[in-house]
């Protein structure tokens, strides 16, 4: 990472303006989304979108030029282009050939993306921004740092500043005032404007129609009063039929801003009469720069779902941290990640791809059904590809790759840990590791290790059997939690066996886009798992569930090595998360909880790996609350703790906030005891909690069920 | 449909009033317009774009209220205060106003003046985008408007406001005997 890069970080997570603004944001918009989305299926909705964008994606070419044919009946000058310099070339062209003086523009990411403004006014043309978010950063000399709220980490304050300077009068913070201030001020603009430029939200082939969607007003001014409109339209916007606008705009305002409907909507078809009588010159620019390869690329072509409503960085919990301009100049958040490393090149999004903790909540939200964490992980995997690994990376993986030598050295660090450790955790670190515990202490690596512990371990000789996996965190930090599910499951009658060739799942490999090395650690654990013939491979952590029952299959695939998909395909179909496998057990009669005790109140977070990946989220709680636990839920339940592996490491300046927030949260439900089922979160919360010196108990599910077992 | 319509779009800050026939409708438009302080003077008076509403009306002449004009131009529009037309249809479930606006004088008189007026046929409300898409194609409108609620912006700390660069009231009279002339 850049030391530029960790600077802009840095500052953004010390603006408490920015911070405070988008986090406020960020809690209404969950709200509000649900509230839009009330009495929808949205699973159907999106599915439907993302079918007939993807169907357009595959089709852009035939797309371009049906919809060039249909809109050059209607009148229009369709005019497509590659080329980002050609594209200005053309609008100066335009400009130039009308002796246009002045530009009223309403919102386009696509002009942002060429640098258009900078080059027309280098060219003499004064160019006004009407968006009211896109004027103040016009203004403030700054760039968007949201797709659809290019404002948004200004204040009120900042603003009236600005708007003092442009109308020379000391103006208040009143944001119905500012308002007003921005609607004198860009009233005569728009009326002396020579040219309009738009973008475009959706194109539509079989009509060569464009549809507008804004709040304030804007795009109807920009396409009625100037005698010119050009509209810049990125060809990923094209639809193939007039229906399909609808579920489009059934989904963008509800996902961008949680309306049912943006104020306007207009859909242009062809030109249409000016207010002298005379016809409008109507231009519409189809953009491809990149895209028709994007199509072409089997991971990435998903990517061309995207409807711009945003909704991936509005429920982003880096995003809110760190906002946009972190992220670069242009197309920001989870799908800017993308976006910047295909529209301007792999190599700038080196480091905001790091920013990305894979929570998955963008994937949960988007209408346009994008893997968005997957394709930054494929974005890490290319890079290393290109770039290979960082020096001190490469040494850890060349350990992890080689199993005796990596359990050897997780022993070595329990005796090294030793006299930093007290009561189970690492407080701090020497020196230049110092951000290691930076709000969080680290658990100790337990001097014995579960993988020694399990020899001693007396179990019945039971017919029905299951693979143990326990992963690096259960084995080397918390062998306890190991223990108490052998408890569980031999008082359901299964014997649990623990091959010991068993390592790393090679989740952090993976999650740093080493997927040779994952590969690598796929096949040792396959060749382990598989080893003994048992009903279930079960985890008591989600990473490693995923790793198991999905990623070993698409790290396979990734690197298009098909010799152990087939292998890889049974033990995913053996693999089981610990909730999961012990609800079924208790729902069989197999395992009985002791009932009727009152424990008191706990509350649960919902990992993400758990909740989201593997999709268990009732399991759990049902277990606790059987055992005899009240259940207290806190505020955000199901947002990241912040630990993400290797994640904490890299960033712990924005790791270090978003624990906080959970801490917080977990403080503020009243619960004495919370309760997860990963280890990982575990080792985040419990640290979090150390430094912080609450008394709340942390613990996994697992443990508390094992004291709760009947006869 | 028109409760449902009606909810949605005072949802989002419109106010919706629903007449028999349209005299009554005209009478509260010209009490509205009197109340609001409609003048001969920059800033004050209505522009009332060609519709259909206007068919075999009597109108009152400039003497019986000044201010009331129905020449649209680009120069009237930018100093008015009221802009009156007419959508033809309108979509119950986001409370969406629809006008085949190819012709610039509606767009004019609902976009520039602080306060549109916007008559409908009730009986042109329909559910919802998709039935909308099947009756109103390009090929009949080079420029379909959709119009939900006033003009809005949350573009200064998420605060909504209303009133940016379009109007910041919408009202609209819903006429059930205007009949679905488009």
């Amino acid at each position: 990472m850049t030391t530029e890069f960790k600077e802009s970080i840095h500052q953004a997570v010390n603006n408490a303006n920015l911070t405070g603004a988008l986090g406020k944001f960020s809690e209404a918009y969950k709200v509000n989304r649900a509230k839009a989305y009330e009495g929808i299926d949205f699973e159907e909705l999106r599915g439907r979108i993302a079918e007939l964008k993807s169907s357009a994606a595959a089709h852009l070419d035939e797309l371009s030029l049906e919809f060039a044919r249909n809109a050059e009946a209607r009148g229009a000058k369709v005019f497509r282009s590659s080329n980002p310099a050609e594209i200005r070339e053309y609008i100066l062209k335009v400009a130039r050939d009308n002796g246009v003086k002045t530009v009223v523009k309403s919102k386009s990411m696509a002009t942002e993306e060429i640098h258009l403004n900078p080059f027309l006014e280098k060219a003499g043309i004064t160019v006004g921004e009407t968006d009211l978010g896109e004027w103040i950063i016009q203004l403030a000399g700054q760039t968007p740092s949201h797709m659809v709220m290019p404002a948004i980490h200004m204040t009120k304050e900042e603003v009236s500043d600005l708007f003092s300077k442009e109308v020379n009068e000391r103006l208040t913070a009143d944001i119905p005032r500012l308002v007003k201030v921005a609607r004198e001020q860009l009233r005569p603009m728009f009326l002396e404007a020579d040219m309009g430029i738009s973008g475009g939200n959706i194109a539509c082939a079989e009509t060569g129609s464009i549809v507008l969607m804004t709040n304030e007003g804007n795009a109807r001014l920009v396409t009625t009063l100037p005698k010119i409109h050009i509209a810049l339209v990125g060809i990923e916007k094209l639809v193939e039929h007039y229906r399909d606008i609808a579920p489009i705009l059934k989904a963008l305002p509800r996902s961008a801003t949680a309306q049912l409907l943006t104020s306007y909507v207009s859909i242009i078809s062809g030109p249409t009469p000016n207010p002298d009588g005379s016809l409008k010159e109507l231009h519409i620019i189809l953009m491809d720069n990149r895209r028709s390869e994007m199509a072409a690329d089997p991971k990435f072509k998903q990517a061309l779902q995207c409807i711009r409503c945003a909704s991936c960085l509005n429920v982003c919990p880096v995003f809110r941290l760190v906002g946009g301009h972190v992220f670069g100049k242009v197309y920001t958040g989870g799908i800017g990640t993308i976006l910047t490393a295909w529209f301007d090149e792999l190599k700038k999004s080196e480091d905001i791809q790091g920013l990305c903790i894979q929570c998955g909540n963008c994937k949960e939200v988007c209408p346009g059904k994008i893997d968005i964490p997957e394709l930054i992980m494929e974005i890490r995997r290319r890079l290393v590809k290109d770039q290979g690994l960082p020096l001190l990376q490469k040494a850890i993986y060349s350990v992890v790759n080689n199993r005796k030598l990596f359990h050897g050295m997780l022993r070595a660090a329990s005796l090294a840990g030793k006299p930093l450790a007290s009561g189970g955790l690492i407080r701090h670190l020497p020196l230049f590791l110092a951000d290691l515990t930076n709000g969080r202490s680290l658990p100790a690596i337990a001097s014995r290790p579960f993988r020694d512990r399990f020899r001693e371990i007396s179990q019945p000789k039971l017919q029905e059997k299951a693979v143990f996996y326990a992963g690096c965190l259960i084995d080397f930090a918390y062998p306890e939690q190991g223990e108490a599910l052998v408890k569980i499951l031999n008082k359901a009658g299964i014997e649990v066996v623990f091959p010991e060739e068993q390592t790393c799942c090679g989740a952090p490999a993976r999650y740093n886009g080493a997927y040779e090395v994952a590969a690598g650690n796929a096949v040792d654990n396959i060749k382990a798992l598989l080893s003994v013939d048992a009903a279930y491979v079960v985890s008591a952590c989600p990473t490693c569930t995923v790793a198991l029952a999905h990623e070993f299959i698409s790290t396979f695939e990734s690197l298009g090595q098909d010799e152990w998909l087939p292998k890889a395909r049974e033990l995913a179909a053996k693999t089981v998360d610990f909730s999961t496998l012990v609800k079924k057990l208790v729902d069989a009669g197999r395992l009985t909880l002791k009932e009727g005790a009152q424990l008191g109140a706990i509350t649960y977070h919902a990992s993400c790996h758990l909740k989201r990946t593997l999709k268990v989220a009732a399991e759990p709680r049902e277990l606790l609350q059987k055992a005899g636990y009240q259940l207290k839920e806190m505020f955000e339940c199901d947002s990241c703790c912040g630990m993400g592996g290797s994640y904490s490491i890299k960033l712990p300046e924005i790791s270090g906030p978003i624990l906080q927030r959970k801490l917080h949260n977990i403080k503020e439900s009243g619960a004495a005891t919370v309760v997860m089922d990963c280890p990982g979160c575990v080792m985040q919360i419990r640290g979090g909690m150390d430094q912080d010196g609450a008394t709340i108990r942390v613990r996994h599910t697992v443990e508390l069920l094992a004291d709760r077992l009947a006869d | 449909m028109y409760e449902q319509f009606k909810t949605r779009a005072e949802a989002v800050s419109a106010e919706v009033h629903r007449f028999g026939a349209k005299p009554a409708a005209l009478n509260f438009i010209l009490d509205f317009l009197k109340a609001e302080g409609v003048a001969d003077a920059p800033q004050a008076y209505a522009l009332w774009a060609d519709c259909p509403f206007l068919d075999g009306l009597d109108l009152p002449s400039q003497r019986e209220l000044p201010g009331l004009k129905f020449q649209v131009t680009r120069e009237l529009a930018a100093m008015a205060k009221f802009g009156i037309s007419q959508a033809g249809w309108a979509l119950a479930d986001t409370g969406t106003l629809v006008q085949d606006s190819t012709a610039v004088e509606g767009r004019l008189v609902s976009t520039l003046t602080e306060i549109h007026i916007a008559l409908l046929p009730t009986n042109t409300i329909l559910p919802d985008m998709p039935t909308l898409l099947t009756l109103v194609h390009p090929d009949q409108s080079s420029y379909i408007a959709m119009i939900t609620g006033p003009s809005r912006t949350a573009d200064i700390e998420r605060v909504l406001t209303i009133g940016v660069h379009g109007p910041s009231r919408l009202i609209i009279v819903c006429v059930d005997e205007l009949g679905g002339a488009n």
